[in-house]
């Protein structure tokens, strides 16, 4: 019989919201005037009651949340951006305490939340290789032993004494992860992490992540990236606003998850658009997203087979930086991702010599190649080197269809199910 | 590796609700000892790493300041030295209280330079400020060398109360926590709390008697002095490094060490309060 290794009940966390201050911190001096301001209306009218101030508001970023986890699964969790994945993960890893409820853990956790949590630039390799192993909750003896084999994973064997900072992205990202790979814990808790490093270095993580699940341990994963969960896990959790609103195989909660937003994007759907508030501490935003097609200026999200979809993105460039680029991928309703394209394919991404200001880009995605159906456009505007997620990214933020009433294939049903895209072959004898 | 950590299994339960167990805390700070090495060792290392003259500049700063102050207080003002040359009076004086300025200002900080660390993994968030204040003990030591060249430079042998001085030692950890801890966890919760830290370290070199013998302040108002906790720690220093007739007044010293002591439980509990709240505000 499993054992129940994680026991979730009516879990919660609540965040206190400050309006008007954006920084999460108080300065002493505003806590001090306010006072002091308090303090002298009293003085001058005691007998008046103060009118509380209602500047807190409190949000839910879990809400109730009860699950059950049995030894050696491998569950996938999903959920739009703030649906609360990264907090449960916060949660079960002590980083933060629950307002409400209880977690009931057997055995040892490590949390993946990050790469290269803790890595120091001005320390070499091999130093660094040991602080963050401390640091994700290794025993000295257990580094020294895995010692060889991280070096090796990572592929770093001649700059194990240069300091880290001398090293290229790809070599930094693929230290780090090395490390991170080689954690034994009875249960590892991954956040997004493997969304970095070129395709070949994360090929090689997706492989070890599933060496992992086999050998019998529990593992936790958040991920946009529905192929990954599909391949990796047995069952997910689907998290909406706080709350589990979907618990099963990973194949039925991915579908779940796929059509829930879709009932969410009903607005979008017919409009074809998309518009976000702004929001001055991201160094760059996505300002509208929508679809036209070449042959009107109007947002649309329906196309016939042979449709030229164009990609309008505003953006809005608040520092420049010769990192950033912009990434779309179109992913099918059964999470397929059907192809990925970044601005730097063909020629360096346009983004590296900006000045900050307002712009648009518009990317033209191919026709002839989606077969008839829904998908989902996924944009992420984000910077290289990097450790963490993304700058500013939205998960399948558009849905569009693709219908095909006029072409002969069409006529004939010549659409195969099992096949993900549909381009136009031309056949010949010759 | 299988069965290695099916057996775990059992030894190993934990459970998370709000307002977690104190037994639960202090069971994960043993497990997580090496850690607090870790972080010392990493603290050492960047520390003479990064700067060029490194352990120069561990060796210059003592010196420098010592001789600023036995000019300015020794020669000038002819401060009562007690029989002792007055760089060793100052050096002996230097000692604990670099120890404690250094540690004071590296812990208020040290939660804020951490802040990837804390929004990222677990573990008890006392191991930073504390290895901080355990990293500046190297550079305790090598003004404990300096000094060692001043009383053979200048032929002056210490008495049987040296071997006091790794108590002594203790007392000025104890002191530097506390303080560190509670200025840490106000420094998570109010940002602009740094300006404060180094004009308390500032303030405090004149207010504590570093360039001067404290018997330099009337008999009755030594009580009142000795609520600056680190007046003790100092005079402490002084009896034992000094020896020969030193003297140390001791209810004034008693009440120093119980102020450290206060200091020390209030440090630890104003940031076991806060510290729950960390990664939700840093």
């Amino acid at each position: 019989m499993p054992d129940t290794i994680i026991q979730v009940d009516n879990l919660g966390k609540k965040y206190l919201i400050q309006h008007q201050t954006r920084e999460r911190y108080q300065a002493l001096r505003d806590v001090l005037s306010k006072n002091a301001v308090t303090f002298a209306k009293h003085v001058i009218r005691p007998l008046t009651r103060e009118q509380k101030e209602d500047r807190q508001e409190e949000f839910w970023a879990l809400k109730g949340v009860n699950f059950e986890v049995q030894q050696g699964d491998v569950i996938g969790v999903i959920g739009r951006n703030g649906a609360g994945k990264s907090t449960l993960l916060k949660l079960i890893s002590r980083i933060t305490e629950p307002s409400t409820g209880r977690i009931r853990i057997k055995g040892r956790v490590a949390s993946l939340l990050e790469v290269g949590t803790g890595f120091h630039p001005e320390l070499s390799g091999r130093e660094n290789i040991f602080l963050n192993g401390a640091i994700l909750g290794m025993r000295k003896a257990e580094i020294k032993r895995k010692f060889d084999e991280i070096v090796a994973f990572a592929e770093v064997e001649k700059f194990l004494d240069t300091p880290v900072k001398r090293y290229s992205s790809g070599m930094y990202v693929r230290l780090a992860f090395a490390v991170a790979a080689h954690l034994e814990p009875e249960i590892l808790l991954v956040d997004e992490v493997l969304a970095v490093g070129d395709e070949a270095f994360q090929k090689k993580c997706l492989g070890k992540m599933s060496e992992v699940a086999h050998e019998g341990r529990t593992v936790l994963y958040v991920s946009h990236n529905m192929g990954a969960i599909n391949n990796l896990c047995q069952k997910a959790i689907v998290l909406g606003k706080g709350q589990i609103i979907h618990h099963g195989k990973a194949g039925d909660a991915i579908r779940f998850y796929l059509r829930n937003l879709n009932e969410h994007h009903m607005e979008e759907e017919q409009t074809g658009v998309v518009s976000f508030r702004e929001d001055n501490t991201k160094p760059i935003q996505l300002l509208k997203i929508g679809l036209k097609s070449n042959s009107s200026d109007e947002f649309r999200s329906v196309f016939e087979y042979q449709d030229t979809p164009l990609v309008h993105m505003s953006f809005d460039l608040r520092e420049s930086n010769p990192d950033y680029y912009a990434v779309i991928f179109i992913q099918d309703i059964y999470g397929h991702m059907i192809f990925f394209t970044a601005d730097d394919d063909l020629k360096a991404s346009s983004l590296t010599k900006l000045d900050p200001g307002k712009y648009c880009y518009q990317a033209q995605l191919p026709s002839h190649l989606f077969k008839p159906g829904q998908y989902y456009l996924t944009v992420s505007l984000t910077k290289k080197h990097k450790t963490a997620g993304p700058i500013d990214r939205h998960d399948s933020i558009l849905t569009f269809h693709i219908t095909d009433n006029k072409s002969n294939r069409s006529v004939k049903n010549g659409y195969r199910k099992i096949a993900i895209v549909a381009p136009e072959i031309p056949w010949e004898l010759i | 590796m299988h069965s290695n950590f099916t057996s775990n299994l059992q030894t190993k339960e934990i459970t998370i609700e709000a307002g977690r167990t104190e037994k639960q805390y202090w069971r994960d700070l043993w497990d997580y000892r090496e850690l607090f090495f870790f972080l010392a060792w990493r603290d050492i290392l960047v520390r003479y790493k990064q700067t060029v003259i490194g352990i120069l500049w561990a060796l210059l700063r003592p010196l420098l300041t010592m001789l600023v102050l036995t000019i300015v207080f020794g020669k000038w003002a002819k401060m009562p030295s007690e029989g002792v040359p007055y760089p060793i009076l100052v050096f002996a004086a230097m000692l604990p209280w670099q120890f404690f300025a250094n540690s004071l200002t590296g812990a208020s900080n040290s939660l804020i330079t951490n802040t990837n660390l804390i929004s990222k993994v677990y573990f008890p968030r006392l191991i930073i400020p504390t290895s901080t204040v355990v990293s500046n003990l190297v550079d305790f030591l090598i003004s404990m060398a300096i000094l060692f060249a001043l009383m053979v430079w200048y032929d002056f042998w210490p008495t049987w109360r040296f071997i006091s001085l790794p108590v002594l030692i203790l007392i000025a950890n104890f002191a530097a926590l506390g303080a560190g801890l509670w200025i840490s966890a106000l420094n998570v919760k109010y940002r602009d709390f740094r300006y404060i830290v180094p004009f308390i370290v500032q303030f405090g070199l004149y207010v504590s008697p570093v360039g001067f013998s404290s018997s330099v302040v009337p008999e009755k108002w030594r009580l009142l002095y000795s609520l600056n906790p680190m007046v003790g720690v100092i005079d402490g220093f002084r009896w034992a490094i000094m020896g020969k007739d030193t003297l140390i007044f001791a209810p004034g010293f008693i009440l120093s060490i119980i102020l450290v002591i206060l200091l020390f439980i209030y440090g630890i509990k104003y940031f076991r309060n806060t510290e729950r709240t960390f990664a939700d505000v840093i």
